[in-house]
């Protein structure tokens, strides 16, 4: 029997603003337990959250880059629960009136483009910390991430496979760092995914039953969760079960999912408006202006990168997955360097280089002018593509510009005609044996020859000088 | 007994009774330096000696810090152009749910007994702005729930009209100690009447803002939607002068009004001839008490002579305020009080695990009534139940908001009785939640419509106990409800009558 899977995913982003939802604390992260704390975040009697006004601005910013209605009205609301890190008892959070709703975005899976809806992006302020003790039978409770800006954004149930999850939440986080309003960092928690899954049978109408599946976080684990939650699913229904509905924590130390708390052990919220908080109305001045703030959008950059630049989609395609990238990619070309050279240049040599120091492109000492410099280089037979290979690797380390280090190392491409004409000369000579056989026929003996004259000049020969000069004293 | 502010001692030489002042009379007293500000203070705490222990009114008494206070205003006017403030050393008192930083803020719960904020709520900021010498924080219906002070975790405060009943609540502390000159005014919070009804039951002024004319910041909510800080006074002008200093925007507030604020003073000795008074009809019922009728008539004939014009004007909603009320606010309070876990601060019990020590906490913590609301309130929140109660209670608050504004659209104002009797024995509703509930019967629904309105005295029933009347204004019309209650207050000598203590 075939299955399809139904899958919609809730992420929780936490946003860059440098102080947090309901009050002026730092939203730094790593400090010294509750040092980030104040009277507001820690739910002293008495006290009031009054919005920050840039928590508004990225959700709403969010929202148009995801094609999301912004709502003119509204609301946060009270989420009632009791735990040790919600010192309030209740998380301030919305219900009823989200900022954003009904938005989409676009995802490619095996060369074809699908829509993903976004139900809503809500805001609300993220919980503190329990640490649990090893030893003795009590805990502590850490309160500096109380109170740190959080989007929720919910997806329609329009996944259809962990791959699509993954390109899914890859995206996400694309736009979110586009945007400069969340870091994307999984590892560290500033993006959390829940899953909701269900499966049914090819053809089915009706969707299965759900659950939902929390604490994954990481890329690798969008989709290993998802597949061995599929795979349970299926199990259960074709073993004559039936799913429960509940919801289920995976854990990636066993690579599975494991019941959590059923239907009946749900929580009631009792959500109901924060009387504390004004409504939000967002009028259309300001909402202008964040539409006119917003960043080119990667989607459209890609299309700009193939129709503009010539690029090859699976070029324009890793160009455009960090804005970092595209823009050090733009730069080298408005700087000179050819589009599709320097593309291969970043996918190549610079992405090798940077994986295996574990370096960010922010921290490369190779800046954009360096790789234009050295494409010009080339481009006018100054090196050859393999030295350039080395001067690369050599402005990698030492930040250097590459006509330095072509100076410095003597690199310079030998292009007098009469200097290599004595290297051929006398190669001719030491290879009595392949020039015999070349001349019988054997073209493909031309590229030894055209080797040990390389291997003579320490490849600094111009190659094709080289060929020429070649072919004619042996024709 | 009338108000003699000078007394012979036993030279026969005249002296004051400071405490006996108003703050008007202690600024001019003061400003003239006819006594320092050392000597207030004094003569607030020596009074408090002598009645407090037939009062009960303070669960903390701040003398040491007073008389720190009081010694560093009076060094500050020693010196030649000192800075301007409006009450400095002023001996006033605050209603124990207002946080002030340093000194015990309890709500007159067993769970905040030992809870000192560190931080100061906005209004008592203003009021240390302008000089201000916090006396003490005064009892009430824990967490502010409750009519008479009988619900406070510690003890009840007695009337200081009659010992053997109640001061109304939950700011019966504060209505008590300014009846009982134990300060010279004193701070309550409104929610459901919490002002207005102990102000009425102890024969002073107390005022209810609109919702938004004054900070929430640090006062401990109970209703957040309907929770209002006002003053608790021995005369009209009073409160005129507490309300120039509580009121006002506050960024840390964001239900506070960013309103234009009058001198709320400068409207005090206007006329009112020609003002529209609107007497809702569903506000002189059954049951009512003959006395509290007879003196609120007398009242309205009064204002008629005065030049207001009486017109009768309909509220169709009311019947449904007191069942609206008591879901919203619960409701709100259910959340509200969930902070108190045992968790950060205040009381904890111990338990073997985390889900026995919350319980324990909360069981022991709480009292009766707190914990009979929180459950109401869980209730009219929880999933299947929010639609007929909590959402419900939402859209019968909009036709009462609207039963409001169609009646301000005949008149400026409205009077009504304060309170449907006067202060009851204690005991005499403590086992019957409903009947303790319709005391507040006349100022829910101003809360509901978050108007502002204040009880002044207008008489006295057979048994000597102060009956209140209630003037409600349109939103942000304080400054018509402080005119007519001042013209009525200049027109009589109720307000005068202090109780013998």
């Amino acid at each position: 029997m075939k299955y399809e899977a139904i899958i919609g995913l809730e992420v929780h982003a936490q946003m860059l603003t440098e102080t947090k939802i309901f009050c002026g604390c730092s939203t730094r992260f790593g400090s010294e337990p509750n040092t980030q704390t104040c009277p507001v975040c820690i739910g002293m009697p008495g006290v009031l959250p009054v919005l920050n006004k840039k928590a508004l601005e990225y959700s709403i910013k969010t929202g148009l880059a995801m094609n999301c209605r912004i709502s003119k009205y509204s609301r946060f609301a009270r989420k009632n629960y009791f735990y040790p890190d919600l010192p309030k008892g209740y998380q301030i959070s919305q219900y009823e009136l989200p900022i954003c709703e009904h938005g989409h975005i676009e995802i490619i899976v095996d060369g074809t483009n699908k829509k993903i809806g976004i139900t809503r992006i809500h805001m609300e302020e993220d919980a503190g910390k329990n640490i649990h003790e090893e030893e003795g039978n009590y805990s502590f409770v850490d309160l500096n991430r109380t109170g740190v800006p959080l989007m929720e954004i919910v997806s329609d149930p329009d996944i259809r496979s962990p791959r699509e999850a993954v390109e899914y939440m890859k995206k996400l986080r694309t736009i979110l760092r586009y945007l400069g309003v969340c870091d994307g960092n999984m590892e560290e928690g500033s993006l959390r995914c829940d899953a909701n899954i269900s499966v049914r049978q090819a053809g089915q109408k009706e969707y299965g039953t759900r659950t939902e599946v929390k604490n994954i976080n990481s890329f690798k684990f969008v989709e290993k969760a998802l597949e061995y939650e599929i795979k349970r699913q299926v199990k259960v229904l074709e073993g004559g079960g039936g799913v429960v509905q509940e919801t289920r924590l995976w854990n990636s130390g066993m690579g599975i999912t494991e019941s959590m708390r059923g239907k009946e052990e749900a929580h009631d919220y009792r959500y109901f408006p924060d009387p504390d908080l004004v409504p939000i109305t967002v009028d259309e001045k300001w909402l202008d202006e964040i539409r006119g703030s917003l960043p080119e959008l990667p989607d459209i950059k890609r299309d700009r990168f193939i129709s503009g630049y010539g690029l090859p989609e699976h070029d324009a395609d890793l160009l455009v997955s960090e804005k970092a990238l595209a823009d050090w990619f733009e730069d080298a070309v408005k700087l000179g360097g050819k589009p599709k050279a320097a593309a291969n240049w970043i996918k190549g040599d610079l992405m090798r280089l940077l994986h295996a120091e574990g370096k960010s492109l922010e921290e490369c000492p190779v800046k954009p002018r360096h790789l234009a410099d050295m494409l010009g280089l080339i481009e006018e037979g100054t090196i050859s593509g393999k030295i350039a290979k080395a001067v690369f690797e050599e402005m990698f380390k030492t930040g250097k510009e590459s006509g330095v280090i072509i100076k410095e190392k003597g690199l310079v491409q030998i292009r007098d005609t009469g200097e290599i004409e004595k290297i051929v000369d006398d190669v001719i000579i030491r290879s009595p044996d392949e020039v015999e056989r070349f001349k019988a026929g054997e073209h493909k003996l031309l590229g030894f020859l055209v080797g040990q004259v390389m291997k003579a000049t320490k490849g600094k020969a111009n190659p094709q000088m080289v060929n020429e000069l070649l072919k004619k004293k042996l024709s | 007994m009338e108000y003699p502010v000078k007394q012979a001692d036993s030279q026969g030489r005249l002296y004051l009774e400071l405490y006996k002042l108003t703050i008007s009379e202690i600024r001019d007293i003061i400003d003239k330096k006819e006594a320092s500000i050392r000597e207030v203070t004094e003569s607030v705490f020596e009074r408090i000696d002598s009645v407090e222990e037939k009062i009960k009114a303070f669960v903390t008494i701040a003398k040491d810090k007073a008389v720190e206070m009081a010694e560093r205003m009076q060094k500050e006017i020693d010196l030649p152009g000192a800075q301007k403030r409006s009450i400095r050393g002023v001996p006033l008192a605050v209603k124990d749910n207002m946080c002030t930083k340093g000194v015990y803020t309890t709500c007159s719960s067993k769970i905040l007994r030992n809870f000192i904020p560190p931080y100061e709520s906005t209004v008592t900021s203003r009021l240390l702005e302008q000089g201000y010498v916090l006396v003490g924080k005064t009892n009430l219906d824990e967490f502010a729930m409750g009519s008479s002070t009988e619900n406070s975790g510690f003890f009840t405060t007695n009337n200081p009209w009659d010992f053997g009943r109640i001061p109304g609540g939950s700011s019966g502390g504060s209505a008590a100690a300014v009846a009982a000159d134990e300060c010279i005014a004193a701070l309550g919070s409104d929610t459901g009447g919490s002002i207005r009804q102990p102000a009425a039951l102890c024969g002073v002024v107390g005022l209810k803002p609109t919702y938004g004319r004054v900070s929430r910041y640090g006062l401990v909510a109970f209703a957040s939607s309907l929770d209002q800080i006002g003053p608790l006074t021995k005369n009209v002008k009073d409160s005129a002068i507490l309300m120039n200093i509580i009121s006002g925007y506050d960024p840390l507030d964001s239900t506070s009004a960013p309103v234009p604020l009058p001198d709320f003073t400068d409207v005090l000795g206007r006329d009112i001839k020609g003002m529209k008074i609107g007497i809702p009809r569903e506000y002189f019922i059954e049951g009512m008490n003959a006395e509290v009728l007879a003196a609120v008539r007398e009242a309205i004939r009064q204002l008629e002579a005065l030049g207001a014009v009486p017109v009768e004007v309909s509220l169709p909603h009311t019947g449904y305020a007191v069942s609206t009320y008591y879901v919203l606010a619960t409701s709100e309070a259910s959340s509200n009080l969930a902070r108190y876990d045992g968790v950060k601060y205040g009381f904890r019990a111990k338990g073997k695990d985390l889900m026995e020590m919350y319980v324990n906490t909360r069981a022991q913590g709480f009292g009766a009534e707190v914990k009979r609301r929180i459950m109401l309130g869980t209730y009219a929140l929880s999933s299947g139940y929010y639609e007929a109660y909590y959402k419900k209670a939402q859209q019968v608050r909009t036709l009462i908001k609207r039963d409001f504004e169609e009646a301000f659209d005949m008149a400026d104002m409205l009077v009504t009785p304060t309170s449907p009797t006067a202060a009851f024995k204690r005991g005499e509703r403590t086992d019957d939640p409903l009947q303790m509930y319709l005391s507040d019967i006349f100022t829910i629904s101003v809360n509901l419509a978050g108007v502002p309105a204040i009880s002044i005295p207008c008489g006295f029933t057979s048994d000597n106990l102060p009956i209140g009347l209630q003037l409600i204004g349109k939103h942000f019309d304080e400054e018509s409800v402080l005119k007519v209650a001042y013209a009525y207050e200049q027109s009589n000598d109720w307000h005068r009558r202090r109780p013998a203590l």
